[in-house]
């Protein structure tokens, strides 16, 4: 197989799009950024990329909550070929406002917590805590026992911002998140820089049991708040000039772009 | 009948904006409210039926595991009753008819697209409910001060009735009976018309109006009002001024002579004779646009350009905080997308009344200076972060005379290949609009910001106020970039202040338009021609467009979901021409519209103020340092600045915050965008002090000067590549004493200019900041000066922060000590008064090349610039953001004799000076670079977290563990409402 071609989606608000452009680029992918309208006009097929990225933003602005409007117009209008995607087993990452959309469609985490006829959604992603918007840098770490792809073999905890005014997880209820934690799809926690539980501001929007991203049974979807593809090289880190370095987002597409090189 | 829906809270978790209110109430001073639940209402008209309702609320509106929803057909509600519904208080908010409604936008849209096609309207309100101990004034005093502006909304207790469609009164173009007019009669058209034209100015279109034998109509009058506004023609700044100066500190001439007063002088124009004056005798060969574009613009390397551009939007501020921050925001990065370049930093400089104002001191018509500070914050957070544009740096100053009239600095950095922006339209070029619809908002706009405020102003121009769209100009962006990477335009820019008729009249300056009002696409039908041309509606862009690109033009805006239209073509007869169904409405020449305004002949006159200087009464030194950390003006902005999204573009690589916590108050911070694919970095800071203004405006603008530039140089720019950007906020120019405080502050811009160096490449100025309460009493607000900096660091693999990094490191301090601190933080904070304001430091730049060559070459571990606060607060500020401690002596402080005190050596203001963090073994190379300049060590870092510093004799002056130091800078969460 040849280079990974990625496609990472754009819809109106969405902005960082860019910078996942260039850590997939990092990563030894061939990413493209694809508008949802060139997809429904055929100008692209979904069917012929690898992996599928959706980015960071503020997809129709957040209106009615952020990424609903988006997750409405993907399920709608482009519900079968992602569906189609996802069941190929290519990995599909979702960022931010692009996890929130994945929730609120329903494919994050997926069957059978979600689907065939009843609710489409287990999971959300709300308002902070705190009310507002917040930007700051957090670290995060793997579950070891994830069946996720992008988090497969991730040694040392990723260090990499929020910036995000709705990224507090609250599942259903208290069986729907033991459900997900049995299943270890709880593929990233925030955790404190000593690796200890975290408290605010470690977890930095009151997500329950500190979740930061979830994956789907099979392993090939996942959705974080945080931004890896804003620590891709090392001057990125705030505590560069102090010598400080380590923690890049950038293995969760290496990860992800090795996965669907195999397959 | 149309359909309510209330969305609210379900789960059992906190809801985040509900312990927002809380704290809100809190500052109020109101315990009285026990609980508060919040719902978001929907109002729905069309055909639609109870299936299709019950999707929208499932599919759109109600998440479905914190949310619940109920809904019901309504009637217009009887009008409501103030009182108390099953013990619950309710209010409901609402937004006034044609205030942009985004919400409501999306809404219509997505309904289509989950196949619900009969929903024809949508409007948003909110709902609170609150139970407690509460009287009826008690609760409209909570919806006045807290849930509702009345510039754009409305509230009930108990439940609302939606207003749908804007009332839409429709009209035809009028004649104005201008060549009969006497004088009296002239100045009472511009009055009513809210035209602000003088006397002089109405008279030269009389004339040119009884040459042609006609009246002119109502768009021509309102065309030329706008482009002869001060807000777009900067009168003041191009007029004649007969300057006195009879006092204060002499000229330092770029000579290297003084100028000492009293003199007096003939000025042909600030602008000509300082501002532009200073660039075009620097003459950098890497400036590449200074004020003629929509930003200034400096080359970063070979290949790519850097623009800059800052913008007040002080007036909307003050009259809808939100509203008015945002569409300052989406207002300069426009700016910066009509100079063709990607918009990759904000920059915001705010200024407020105290946040603690007793609200009793304020007068009728002005909102207490927190709501403004909660609405301008909020509304900076949502332009900025949605157009995913790092909000990088600024500063936020208080003082009591901003209380009715504050300042809001947006700024915005853009990048851009060399070469891409095109600026020469042709004949027969199409006139493209792209992005917003236009309605009747932000009439007047630019005319409006020309007179002082009022307690009334609200009522009578409230339309002005608007509310931005960050989606629409986001996707405006996509498309303008994208049409710029292929070449489809010839021109562009923004539509702002004056809407159509000042970017048609302005791109077509050279050659001619003529446009069809009548294919301008509206937010709602009814509005005049005139009200068309001038609608300052948001997220527009104008394009000069060759026929044959059209196309592929529309096709990107397909793509995007961006409308555009040709709304006209560029003639080549140098006239414009406005049509309305084919009818000409409108007709001028382009030599008069632009030239024919006459010139302003103003008088100035600058006479100090003499106070006698008293310090305060001699207290300890550490209580004194305690308190100026926590002085709102030094104090940490942390929980302001991470509500702005500060790392989105992954470009920021010297962050807003550095240190052990990442939360160091940088200096300056430093851009490295990934798609220059070099280690060049661009570094942004800025300077402003208006308690040295009030002193003396010329001493001011060399200090902040110095203070803009200290801020890059300090994070490893290069100090012979930094621009500036002047900001001048000023009273009414009209009157001699402001427009005298004014000529000062211009003329110190020009000798620090040319004496450092940096060129100014842009410029922006909002006079007639000026409070008009109800009893007639006038009140400016202090001159204030921002200098915006822009400088280049040549690999930011060297860049430096300002926290101290290791035990055992030498502390330098770089620049002489003088006693000057008049204005100073110390002064405000302790009671003293009068004394000298820091004077030029004409040798600072020497200081500053030899600071960047020890940075160029790694001897420089850390370097903070003294600012407000002095040497004592930067100290203490690169202790708390390192985590460490240190030892200082005064002894060989490098300082004037008139430094007789402790207090003067460590909290006066003097410019020009650095602390370094020095290796010990690079002591022998970094005294080597500074030879000859003033430059001594002070002390050393430790291991332990105190910050000890000793006098000249050894005698201990304070010792004060960093935590203290941190607990009490870091207090500003109290009032943001950090906490989570």
């Amino acid at each position: 197989m040849g280079r990974v071609r990625v496609l990472i989606l754009h819809a109106t608000g969405t902005n960082r799009d860019r910078e996942t452009a260039w850590a997939c680029e990092a990563a030894g992918g061939e990413p493209e950024i694809v508008h949802v309208n060139q997809l429904l006009r055929g100008e692209r097929r979904l069917a012929n990329y690898h992996m599928l990225i959706l980015p960071g933003g503020f997809s129709y602005g957040d209106a009615l909550g952020a990424g609903r409007l988006w997750a409405v117009d993907l399920r709608h209008l482009l519900g079968e070929e992602i569906q189609t995607f996802i069941e190929s087993g290519r990995p599909v990452l979702g960022i931010c406002n692009g996890f929130q959309a994945l929730v609120k469609a329903g494919w994050l985490p997926g069957p059978p917590f979600t689907g065939e006829g009843g609710d489409h959604q287990a999971v959300t992603l709300t308002y902070n805590a705190s009310g507002h918007f917040e930007c700051r840098w957090v670290w995060l770490q793997a579950n070891p026992s994830s069946p996720c792809v992008f988090t497969r073999g991730l040694s040392e905890p990723i260090y990499c911002p929020v910036a995000h005014g709705e990224g507090r997880f609250v599942p259903r209820d208290e069986a729907t998140l033991q459900a997900l934690q049995s299943h270890g799809l709880i593929a990233l926690t925030y955790v404190a820089p000593d690796g200890g539980p975290a408290r605010y501001p470690w977890n930095p929007n009151g997500s329950v049991a500190d979740v930061a991203g979830i994956c789907n049974l099979q392993g090939n979807v996942l959705g974080l708040m945080p931004h890896p593809e804003d620590h891709i090289v090392p001057w990125q880190h705030p505590r560069w000039m102090r010598g400080e370095s380590g923690g890049l987002g950038l293995a969760l597409f290496a990860a992800g772009i090795h996965y669907a090189a195999s397959l | 009948m149309d359909i309510r829906i209330e969305v609210r809270w379900r789960s059992h978790l906190p809801e985040g904006r509900v312990r927002a209110l809380q704290a809100q109430l809190a500052l109020l001073g109101l315990s009285g409210v026990r609980e508060i639940r919040i719902a978001d209402l929907y109002f729905l008209r069309g055909d639609l039926t109870d299936g299709e309702v019950e999707t929208l609320c499932r599919e759109l509106l109600a998440d479905p595991i914190v949310q619940e929803y109920r809904w019901g057909r309504t009637t217009p509600a009887p009008p409501a009753s103030p009182s108390p519904e099953n013990g619950q208080w309710v209010v409901e908010v609402g937004l006034h008819p044609g205030v942009t409604d985004a919400v409501a936008e999306r809404l219509l849209q997505s309904a289509r697209h989950i196949g619900v096609r009969g929903l024809q309207a949508a409007v948003t309100g909110t709902r609170y409910e609150f139970t407690g101990a509460l009287d009826e004034a008690t609760v409209r005093h909570i919806a006045e001060a807290l849930l509702c502006n009345d510039v754009i909304q409305f509230y009930t207790l108990g439940p609302l009735t939606p207003v749908f469609a804007p009332a839409a009164p429709s009209g035809e173009v009028e004649a104005i009976p201008l060549r009969a007019a006497d004088d009296e009669t002239l100045l009472r058209i511009s009055r009513e018309r809210v035209l602000a034209l003088s006397l002089a100015e109405m008279r030269a279109i009389q004339e040119y109006y009884r040459e042609r034998g006609r009246d002119p109509t109502d768009v021509e009058l309102e065309t030329l009002a706008q482009t002869w506004s001060e807000h777009c023609v900067h009168k003041t700044f191009k007029a004649q001024i007969d300057y006195e100066c009879r006092g204060g500190i002499p000229r330092h001439l770029p000579d290297g002579s003084l100028r000492h007063p009293p003199y007096r002088e003939a000025i042909d124009g600030l602008l000509r004779t300082y501002i532009r004056a200073a660039t075009e005798t620097l003459g950098k060969p890497w400036v590449r646009s200074a004020f003629v574009d929509n930003a200034g613009v400096i080359a970063l390397d070979e290949r790519w350009d850097v623009s800059f551009k800052v913008e007040t939007h002080n007036h909307p501020s003050a009259l809808e905080p939100f509203g008015g921050a945002n569409t300052g925001v989406g207002g300069v990065i426009r700016d910066i997308l009509g100079v063709s370049a990607r918009p990759i930093a904000n920059t915001d400089i705010l200024c407020f009344g105290p946040q603690d104002l007793p609200e009793e001191t304020l007068s009728p018509g002005v909102l207490h200076p927190r709501r403004i500070a909660t609405g301008v914050i909020a509304g900076i957070e949502d332009y900025g972060n949605k157009m995913g544009i790092p909000t990088v740096s600024g500063a936020i100053l208080f003082d009591l005379g901003y209380t009715a009239n504050p300042l809001v600095f947006c700024g915005c950095v853009g990048l851009a290949p060399r070469g891409s922006h095109p600026r020469s339209p042709r004949p027969g070029d199409r006139i493209v609009a792209l992005g917003g619809r236009t309605g009747r908002d932000g009439l007047h706009g630019a005319t409006f910001s020309s007179a002082a405020l009022t307690h009334d102003t609200a009522q009578t121009v409230g339309s002005v106020v608007q509310i931005g769209n960050p989606i629409t100009e986001k996707a405006v962006t996509e498309v303008v970039l994208a049409a710029r990477d292929e070449g489809l335009y010839t021109a562009i820019t923004d539509c702002g202040a004056g809407g159509f008729s000042s970017a048609v009249g302005e791109m077509g300056r050279e050659i001619g338009a003529e446009v069809e009002l009548s294919h301008v696409p509206l937010k709602y039908p009814g509005l005049r021609p005139w009200e068309i041309w001038l609608s300052e509606a948001q997220e527009r862009m104008v394009l000069a467009v060759p026929p044959e690109n059209l196309p592929r033009l529309q096709e990107l805006c397909d793509r995007f979901d961006v409308e555009m239209t040709v709304i006209g073509h560029f003639t080549g007869d140098r006239r414009l021409t406005v049509r309305y169904h084919g009818a000409i409405v409108g007709e001028l020449d382009m030599a008069f519209l632009h030239e024919g305004l006459p010139r302003r002949h103003l008088t100035a006159v600058w006479e100090p103020t003499v106070e006698p200087e008293e310090p305060p009464p001699p207290g300890d030194p550490a209580r004194v340092l305690l308190r100026l950390l926590a002085l709102p003006d030094i104090a940490s902005k942390e929980a302001t600045v991470r509500r702005y999204d500060h790392e989105v573009q992954g470009a920021v690589v010297v962050k807003p915050f550095v240190g052990r916590e990442n939360d160091g108050p940088s200096d300056g911070v430093v851009l490295c965008p990934p798609e220059t694919r070099s280690f060049r970095g661009i570094a942004i800071g800025c300077g402003i002090n208006p308690h040295y203004g009030k002193i003396d405006p010329y001493a001011m603008a060399w200090a902040v000067v110095d203070e803009a530039i200290r801020n890059v140089v300090a994070v490893g720019a290069d100090p012979d590549q930094v621009a500036l950007l002047d900001n001048f906020c000023w009273g009414d120019p009209s009157l001699p004493d402001r427009l005298g405080a004014l000529v000062r502050a211009a003329q110190g811009c020009h000798d620090a200019a040319l004496c450092y160096g940096a060129p100014f490449i842009s410029g922006k100025d909002s006079l007639n900041n000026e409070f008009l309460d109800p009893q007639g009493r006038r009140t400016p607000i202090p001159p204030t000066l921002l200098i915006s900096s822009l400088g280049i660091v040549p690999d930011i693999r060297q860049a430096v922060t300002m926290d101290l990094k290791a035990p055992g490191n030498l502390l330098y301090i770089l620049g002489i000590t003088r006693a000057e601190a008049g204005g100073s933080a110390w002064y405000r904070v302790m009671g003293g008064r009068g004394g000298t304001v820091p004077a030029p430091v004409p040798e600072s730049l020497q200081t500053m090349r030899a600071l960047h060559r020890a940075i160029r070459e790694g001897r420089v571990q850390a370097c903070h610039d003294c600012s407000e606060g002095g040497l004592a607060v930067a100290a203490a500020e690169m202790a708390l953001a390192g985590g460490l401690g240190l030892t200082l002596s005064l002894s060989d402080l490098p300082s004037t004799p008139d430094v007789a005190t402790a207090e003067m050596a460590l909290f006066s203001e003097t410019a020009g000076r650095f602390l370094v963090e020095v290796r010990p073994q690079d002591r022998a190379a970094l005294e080597a670079l500074f030879s000859g300049l003033p430059c001594a060590c002070l002390g050393r870092v430790t291991e332990e977290p105190v910050l000890r510093i000793t006098g000249r004799r050894g005698d201990p002056i304070l010792a004060l563990p960093v935590g203290a130091l941190k607990q009490n800078w870091k207090r500003d969460a109290i009032w943001a409402g950090y906490e989570s």
